[in-house]
This record gives structure tokens, sequence and C-alpha cells, in this order.
């Protein structure tokens, strides 16, 4: 008797934590495909204000797949290297130099994109370039991507491992294909979930950085938000969650399979 | 292959120094075991000669004719067990073992056949296609082994291979490697600290302390002819007679003993199994403690030499403790060796 009640007590605080991240989801989703929202669902459904912020904001989703794709290709060109360097090298130097990669988590996305406009605003066509976004998602991602490859590689005799495939006479080239890269695979997959994710979503360091040409996912939602009907901005809400949803689920089932692979 | 270094040596970075001036030759198909306590550099030289540790200058290493001192590991083509096997988690039991022989361009049909043979040798076949954490203790060192030896190495190293298992599988492993390392016909160099696995094993034990090989031969001759203390105690732990030698007699405190030659500036050392109890025997002493061991006792003597005197008693009913016995030792049983070395 006791055991239901309390089983039914976790269900209503779950049910109800649900609703109260969902409800006002449903209802702006709901906002983006009614005729009139002033009018309610009674005025019917549409896909109108969908298809007008495909119009309007089609280069912002491009711009922001373009730059999550090409900052996980960044952040995994310099932070998997990086990650194995730490991990192969212990000591204060290293630990110096983790904490270092890691300042972006602790300053804020405003200061960070300060610093960047101080020192490259002056070279225009790097400032307005949607490259120059891209540094600023690097970095901020840079740390996460990092630290999850290092925490992997620091749970495995990595050193021992090498040195095995060395004597089998493997090169150093091929040790790290073989042994290092397959054995941080989860960490890779989680970093890169987080990356992607985090570069799609992120606002305060991309809004200080953009150009009235170059405005990325978040940065056109808050424009629609504010010079646009309720309506378009809400079908804008979801799109993007049209968007980054089946995104987030593919990388999640990813990195759950990787882990179960490891172990 | 005929292996050969000399004058090798390793300093740490921290100033460490691991390994004095060696010299160690290791003929075609021996089985060479590195015998010695914790910490006397085994694993550095072990690791020295697969080209895992730069020894300090002037250090020469000899594969047969070629000189190896600065070929990377990679290209010494020689065969690894590491004391935690170091076995790859990413692949299954097969591709650890065929990753030697694809690293040497053979083609997959080749790879195929070397692998499934090395798994027969190992008696690896039910295993191939697991993953090699679903594997028991004694299954990944033979796992290691397989691996090791799949690409034909020119040397196989073994670092303490059977030290991750418990005492009784070890005992059963150490004879079927022996008789695998055979099978194999192929030069190799073991370390261990245990010298039952080093005499069952090897062929020839080199025995190290403090960074330098002490004495090296057969089994027999360092257990017979040990040219220090040193090894005398770490090979079948021999007992130093502490007393005093005048001509041929050396008088202890329990009594006086025959020696087989002149005993000044000599130490006497004896093994337990040579001290017998017997009533005709020229010393006394007090039994003070008493092991059952299932075929043999053991007992500790007092009163004869300042620490306890150690015998092995082979028959039915042992003394009591607290019981005066006298103890005879036959004088070609004593080993004399110059005193003034440790
Ligand atoms: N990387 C290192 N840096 C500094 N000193 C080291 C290093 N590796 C080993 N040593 C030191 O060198 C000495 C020999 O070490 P080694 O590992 O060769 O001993 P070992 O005979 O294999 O011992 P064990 O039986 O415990 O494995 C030890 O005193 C050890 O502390
Ligand atoms: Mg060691």
């Amino acid at each position: 008797m006791i055991k239901s009640k309390t089983k039914i007590l976790q269900l209503t605080v779950t049910l109800t934590a649900c609703a109260f991240l969902f409800v006002p989801i449903i209802l702006s989703v709901l906002a983006g495909v009614t005729a009139n929202y002033f009018q309610g669902i009674s005025s019917g459904f549409t896909l109108k204000w969908v298809f007008r912020v495909w119009e309007l904001y089609a280069d912002s989703i491009f711009l922001s797949m373009r730059l999550a794709f090409s900052c996980l290709i960044m952040t995994l060109i310099i932070g998997l290297p990086a990650a194995y360097g730490l991990a192969r090298n212990p000591g204060w130097l290293s630990r110096l130099l983790e904490e270092f990669i890691s300042l972006p988590l602790a300053v804020p996305g405003l200061a960070l994109a300060l610093a960047l406009l101080q020192l490259y605003g002056s070279m225009k066509g790097f400032r307005t370039s949607w490259t120059f976004i891209l540094v600023g998602h690097v970095l901020y991602t840079m740390p996460f991507m990092v630290r999850s490859i290092l925490a992997v590689l620091a749970s495995i005799d990595l050193k021992t491992l090498e040195e095995g495939a060395a004597t089998l006479g493997a090169s150093p080239w091929q040790r790290f294909r073989d042994i290092v890269v397959p054995n941080a695979m989860p960490g890779i997959l989680a970093g890169a979930l987080t990356v992607v994710t985090l570069s799609i979503g992120e606002f305060n360091l991309t809004w200080m950085l953009h150009t009235p040409y170059l405005k990325t996912l978040p940065v056109g939602l808050a424009d629609s938000y504010a010079s646009m009907r309720l309506e378009v901005a809400s079908a804008y809400t979801l799109v993007f969650f049209v968007l980054i949803v089946p995104l987030l689920m593919a990388m999640q089932w990813a990195s759950a399979r990787a882990q179960r692979i490891s172990q | 292959m005929t292996f050969r270094l000399t004058n090798t040596a390793k300093t740490y970075p921290d100033g460490t120094r691991a390994l004095l001036s060696t010299k160690l030759t290791v003929k075609n198909g021996e089985i060479v075991s590195l015998l010695g306590p914790s910490g006397c550099g085994k694993t550095t030289l072990l690791r020295i000669i697969a080209g895992l540790e730069t020894p300090d200058l002037g250090s020469d290493i000899w594969f047969d004719e070629d000189n190896v001192t600065s070929l990377p590991v990679e290209r010494r083509n020689v065969g690894m067990v590491f004391q935690s096997y170091a076995l790859f988690p990413n692949m299954s039991v097969r591709a650890n073992i065929g990753y030697g022989l694809k690293m040497q361009k053979l083609s997959k049909p080749e790879i195929e056949t070397r692998v499934s043979e090395v798994l027969e040798m190992c008696q690896l076949q039910k295993f191939s296609a697991r993953a090699v954490n679903a594997l028991s203790g004694g299954q990944r060192q033979r796992v290691a082994l397989a691996r090791a030896i799949a690409p034909r190495p020119r040397l196989l190293l073994l670092d303490e291979p059977l030290s991750a298992l418990d005492a009784s599988l070890r005992e059963s492993l150490r004879d079927e490697l022996a008789v695998l390392l055979r099978e194999f016909n192929i030069t190799a160099i073991f370390v261990t600290h245990d010298q039952d696995e080093a005499m069952a094993i090897a062929d020839r034990v080199a025995v190290m302390s403090n960074g330098r090989i002490v004495q090296s031969g057969t089994p027999e001759e360092l257990y017979r002819h040990p040219n220090s203390a040193f090894v005398a105690g770490f090979v079948g732990n021999a007992m130093r007679l502490d007393g005093k030698c005048t001509g041929s007699v050396l008088t202890l405190e329990g009594g006086g003993l025959r020696l087989p030659g002149e005993g000044s500036g000599n130490n006497v050392f004896v093994r337990a199994e040579d001290v017998r109890i017997d009533d005709n025997g020229s010393l006394c002493g007090q039994v003070e403690t008493i092991t059952f061991l299932g075929t043999h006792y053991r007992i500790g003597i007092k009163g004869i030499t300042p620490n306890l005197l150690t015998s092995i008693f082979a028959g039915q009913s042992a003394p009591k403790v607290g019981q005066s016995v006298k103890v005879a030792i036959k004088p070609e049983a004593l080993i004399l060796l110059p005193a003034g070395e440790i």
C-alpha cells in the first residue's frame, strides 16, 4: 500500500516536471501553426508561418549547420591531438595547459566575444566572414571536447597499450590510428554531441560577433521575436526543434553505442 | 637469434641509476631469466632490450650482426608480453593476435592462417571471437603470449608474465609456459622475481641485484655454486652460519662443524634441506618454531646461530617446540664464500 503510494507520488512529481518543461514548448509550437494566434486555435491550422520562416531565415539555418559542422571538425582536429598530448605527458605543465584550455568555461561568452572583437575587429574581411563566428564557437566549445576525450584516455593505460602496439611493429601514426582513436571513441562521440549542440544553440557570444548578414539560428530567433509576428517567431521555434532534436537523439544513440562497445 | 648486449647502463632523468654497466649474451634458442628482487632493474633492462627505453651513451645492443641500439622499438621485431598484458580492448582476441601480422603487411588469408595456427597452439580457438575483456586472467595471459609470438619475432621478451595470476593458476601456467616456449623454439628473455619460476622455465638464469647482473648460469650452477652471499641467499634461501673459523673448523654457539676446506676469510652458508636433525649431530639447539607443510615440516632451531637455523624435516613425528635437538650438517653441503663482499 505504502509502496504504491510512493510510486504514485513519484509519478506525479515526474509528470508535473515534464508538464512544466513541455507545456510552454507545446504552446509555442502550437502558436506557430495556428492561422491567427489572437483568435486562438479556432482560427484553424496552417503551415503558412513555417514556410514564411523558411523564406526569411533559411540562410540562418544553413549558416548554423555549417558553423556547427565546421566547429566540430576544428575541435576534433585541435582537440584530439591536444587531449592525447595531455594524456601522454601528465605533469604540472599539462594540468596548467588543461586549465588554460578550460578558461572559456569560466569567462562569460560576452567577454570572450569582446576580446575577439578588440583583437580582430579591425581586420575587415575576417570580421565580416562567418569564420569569425567560427573562431568564437571553437574557443567556446574546445574545453568540452578536450575534457571529454581526456576523461576517457585517463581511464585506460594508454602508454602500455601503445608500447604493446609498438613492439608489434606499429609506427607512431599507426598507434594513434589503431589504438588511441578507437579507445577514445566514447569520449570523442560524447564531445562531438556537446560541441554540435552548444554550437547550434550558442547565443551570447554569437550575438556579439554576428553581422546583419550573418545570423545563426538562435540569433535569428531573437530577431524574429523582436521584429516579426508572434506566429512567425513561434513557427521558428518549431523549426529549431525539428532540426535539433533528431540531431541530439542521433548523437545520444551513437555515444551510448560507443560506450557499450568500449565496455 | 643470438642476442648480445655490452656496456649497457640506464640513468633515469631524475638521476636514478637503475642499471649499471651490464653485459649479457643469449644464445640462439636459449631461454634466459632475469631474476632479482623488486627494484633491481629487471624491467629497465628488458625495456632497453625492447627499445622502449633509451640506454645511456656508450651502450651497445646486437641482434646477430645488427646493431639495434638506435633502432626504434617498432623496427626491432621483438615480441613482448607485458606484466599487465596490454591487450587492445578495442579488438577481439583474433584481431589482437593478428595485429602484428597486419603491421607486417601480410595478406588477409595469410594472416588468417597464421592466427589460426597460433590460436591452436595456445588453445585459444574457443575464444577467438571474444572481446579481450570477456576473458579470464589465464586466458588473457595466453592471448598476450600468442599476440607476441604470432609475428615470429627475433626475440621474445616477457615481463613477469605470471605475476598477475593467483598462486595456484601461476604454478600450472608456469609449466605450460615452459613447454610452449620450447615448442616455439624461440630466443627469449624472461623477467621474474620468483626463483621457482625462473628455475622451471629458464635454461639459464641471470641473477640481478642493485642494477647489475651478479651471476649468470644454469639453475643447478647457481644453486650449487653461488658466487656471492646475495645469490646464495636469493637462490635457494641459503642461511649464513655466523661463527669463528679456525683452520677447517667452524665454531658456532651450538657447537663445532667440520668444513670442507680452509675456512678463515670465508663466510659459511647452508641450505635448510641440508640441516638434519640427527642424534649423532655435533650441534646442539632448541626447537623454537614448527611449520607443517604437508610433505615436510620446517623447523626453526635456536641456539646454534644468532638467528633461527631452519631445518627441513621429512620424518613422520616432528620434535616438539622447546625440545632440545642435535643437528648435523655434512661438510660437503656447506658453501664457502669469501668474506668482505655482501
Ligand atoms: N621512469 C623512471 N624514472 C625514474 N626512476 C625509475 C623509472 N622507472 C624505474 N625507476 C627506478 O629504477 C629502478 C629499477 O626499476 P625497475 O622497474 O627496472 O625494477 P624491477 O627490477 O623491474 O622491479 P619489480 O620487480 O618491482 O618490477 C627502481 O629503483 C625504480 O624506482
Ligand atoms: Mg618490473
